[in-house]
């Protein structure tokens, strides 16, 4: 038998039929949708006349397009009210499992699907949303598609797919204090670019990141997308085994030891053979923080930007046109600039981890005057757990006022949205021209390096912060 | 999901030179509001095509009369980003049935091929030779040929063989839709799922 990656052992599994010099159909066994990416794949249904093949295989949830704020009046924007309303009435139609607006478990899709006990290891996980990626942290082969892509899944519980090629990325050593799982992310796609990995499917394996927690792996993931990956795992291991056994429940798990024993076999075998293979020490990564508007265009916070993005070179009119955009300029040192927004949230880093490390800067301190500050949960549960913890507390005592679930300013579908011209540090995932609102202007970080800049309220390392 | 046909097409070309261009900057997020396929052509490239206080952008391609055609000559590593189809849709709605580049981003080739609008990747090279061309004589214009897998520069005659994936140009040439086919096989499906739970 010839040795296989963990890639390969699910995928290969999950082929229903391989087209001859096509693609493969994958079976999916979970389907998650949210109300921006499903109306027109169940208009497609409507049309056909045709059920919901698999309904208890599908999950939904509303969080791109709803408010964070007041969430018990009626949204205010009438076609996100539609699109939200639909999405209610099509689950209600279809017989779909749905965690709407004010839902006690509702939350941004790919927080709550693991918090819920609906991703599990060795699964094929889709939904209409590029960060599905994340749930490759539990040893999943989850990807995102299109609406078209969607309509196919909802019919047939199957989709076309031709199979990607295989890169493993190795990350040993020991991470610095103050170093996170967003900056190690951050660090791998500013070395091999927003394109690097387009055509791959990655795994993570080594040290640095079989110390991680799930939470911390999830970030890894999440970002897989941004390299251009069609997604990322980490095979599962005892640390992702005493997460799930700690949740109240797994959806369609009856006998966790029987279901032990078979995710322990999902491992790639030691002489499997990948596409590509990259390896990185942890031990040279300090926190990050993106400079361009792609976010491959990212540097340690305390070095300089780039004087090009060419080596040797000239720079190239894009990256021009983005420095000029964001309002920098080549050999700029970002340390001290001002920031006038700073936001904590997102699939990325929207997790009760996330929460206790950006408190842990701002505890017995004050929010800058200067800066407004957007603090969103990545879930009801996250929310309960932060008051529960007393972290609301701590927040409210340094001057910030904590939302309510959703995507929020990840991509500003709601109305919040950075202003034209203002500086944003993010602990989001895309720093495209725009994302957060025309004009605006997005800084990537982790929750460490956000919290540091929102008492200062200029970009400040974090590490000034961390005690030792 | 569209049931689109495509086999030869005979345009001029719209240039678009810049690289990395991401669907956040071809349809961007405020636009996703909608239950429907329809008018999104309204808003492709909006914060590019439109100025702040909502006036046309003289200096953007698609605002240049100049310039005209159902084919984008788009840059490297083009529709990077989101996976919303609804930036295909926003290509395809405003009248543009193929696109030019030396590289796109997965999610967005798989959206675009399941929306018959055609992604052809060239050479970098070529790429550039195509951008000065269309520069030069914005009337330039290219045949693609689908069943021969060959786009051409009608002024120059330079022909290249381009790839595409074999079921999905059978689908594009005979109109035919992913989801008829997977409703074909639903019989070997329920195999699957009776077999995997036996296992």
């Amino acid at each position: 038998m010839n040795p296989k990656t963990l890639f390969d052992k699910i995928w290969d599994s999950h082929v229903v039929r391989s087209i001859e010099d096509g693609p493969d159909v994958l079976y999916i066994d979970r389907h998650y949708i949210h109300e921006v990416t499903s109306p027109q794949a169940f208009n497609g249904l409507k049309e056909r006349g045709i059920p919901v093949f698999r309904p208890d295989k599908t999950i939904a949830t509303a969080d791109h397009n709803i408010p964070t704020k007041d969430q018990h009046l009626q949204i205010r924007d009438e076609l996100s009210r539609t699109q939200v309303e639909r999405l209610s009435e099509n689950c209600k139609k279809y017989d779909i499992e749905l965690y709407g607006l004010n839902d006690p478990r509702n939350g941004i899709v790919h927080v709550i699907g693991p918090e819920l006990g609906f991703t599990l290891p060795g699964m094929t996980i889709v939904c209409g949303d590029s960060h599905t990626s994340t749930h490759g942290a539990f040893g999943t082969i989850a990807f995102g598609i299109g609406t078209s892509e969607v309509e196919m899944v909802l019919a047939t519980q199957c989709i076309l797919q031709p199979k990607p090629k295989k890169m493993k990325i190795t990350l040993e050593g020991k991470l610095h204090k103050g170093v996170t799982s967003k900056d190690i992310i951050m660090y791998i796609i500013s070395e091999i670019s927003a394109s690097g990995a387009t055509g791959y499917f990655v795994e993570y394996c080594g040290s640095a990141i079989r110390s991680l927690s799930m939470e911390g792996r999830m970030t890894i993931c999440n970002m897989s997308i941004e390299m251009g990956a069609r997604g990322g795992l980490i095979a599962p291991d005892e640390i992702t085994f005493d997460y799930l056994k700690k949740l109240p429940s797994l959806k369609g798990i009856n006998n966790f030891s029987n279901a032990l024993e078979e995710w322990k076999k999902l491992t790639s075998d030691p002489d499997a053979v990948f596409d590509r293979v990259l390896t990185f020490n942890a031990e040279q990564i300090r926190p990050m923080i993106t400079y361009g508007t792609n976010p491959g265009m990212g540097m340690a916070i305390d070095d300089s930007i780039p004087m090009s993005d060419v080596k040797d070179n000239k720079a190239s009119s894009s990256f021009i046109k983005s420095l000029d955009y964001m309002g920098f300029k080549p050999g700029m040192k970002l340390l001290g600039h001002p920031v006038d927004y700073v936001f904590i949230g997102s699939c990325t880093n929207g997790r009760i981890e996330d929460f206790r490390a950006f408190a842990e800067v701002i505890k017995g301190r004050k929010k800058a005057d200067s800066v407004t500050a957007l603090i969103v949960p990545g879930s009801k549960k996250v929310e309960e757990q932060m008051a529960s913890e007393g972290l609301t507390e701590v927040y409210r005592n340094a001057g910030f006022e904590v939302r309510q679930p959703g995507c929020s300013s990840c991509l500003a579908m709601n109305e919040d949205k950075i202003p034209q011209g203002k500086y944003a540090v993010s602990t989001s995932n895309r720093n495209f021209e725009g994302r957060q609102g025309p004009g605006a202007r997005t800084l990537l970080a982790s929750p460490l390096t956000a919290a540091a800049a929102a008492i200062t309220g200029r970009i400040t390392d974090p590490r000034e912060f961390i005690k030792e | 999901m569209p049931k689109v046909k495509f086999d030869v097409l005979e345009s001029a070309c719209v240039p678009l030179p810049l690289e990395n261009v991401d669907t956040d900057q071809i349809i961007p997020a405020r636009f996703l509001s909608a239950t429907s396929r329809e008018g999104f052509g309204d808003n492709l490239f909006r914060d590019w095509r439109y100025t702040k206080t909502g006036e046309k952008n003289e200096n953007f391609v698609l605002n240049n009369p100049v310039f005209g055609g159902k084919v984008l000559v788009a840059g490297k590593n083009f529709g990077s980003g989101s996976s919303r189809e609804h930036a295909v849709w926003a290509i395809f709605d405003y009248g543009f049935r193929a696109v030019i580049s030396s590289f796109f981003a997965d999610i967005f080739m798989n959206n675009a091929l399941n929306n018959g609008l055609l992604p052809i990747v060239i050479s970098d090279d070529l790429l550039k030779k195509l951008q000065v061309l269309i520069q030069k004589d914005p009337g330039t214009k290219v045949k693609i040929d689908l069943e021969k897998q060959t786009l051409t520069f009608l002024s120059t005659g330079d022909s290249v063989k381009f790839n595409i994936n074999p079921y999905k140009k059978e689908c594009l040439l005979k109109g035919l839709d992913d989801i008829d086919f997977l409703l074909s096989m639903k019989s070997q499906i329920t195999s699957y799922e009776n077999n995997k739970s036996l296992a």
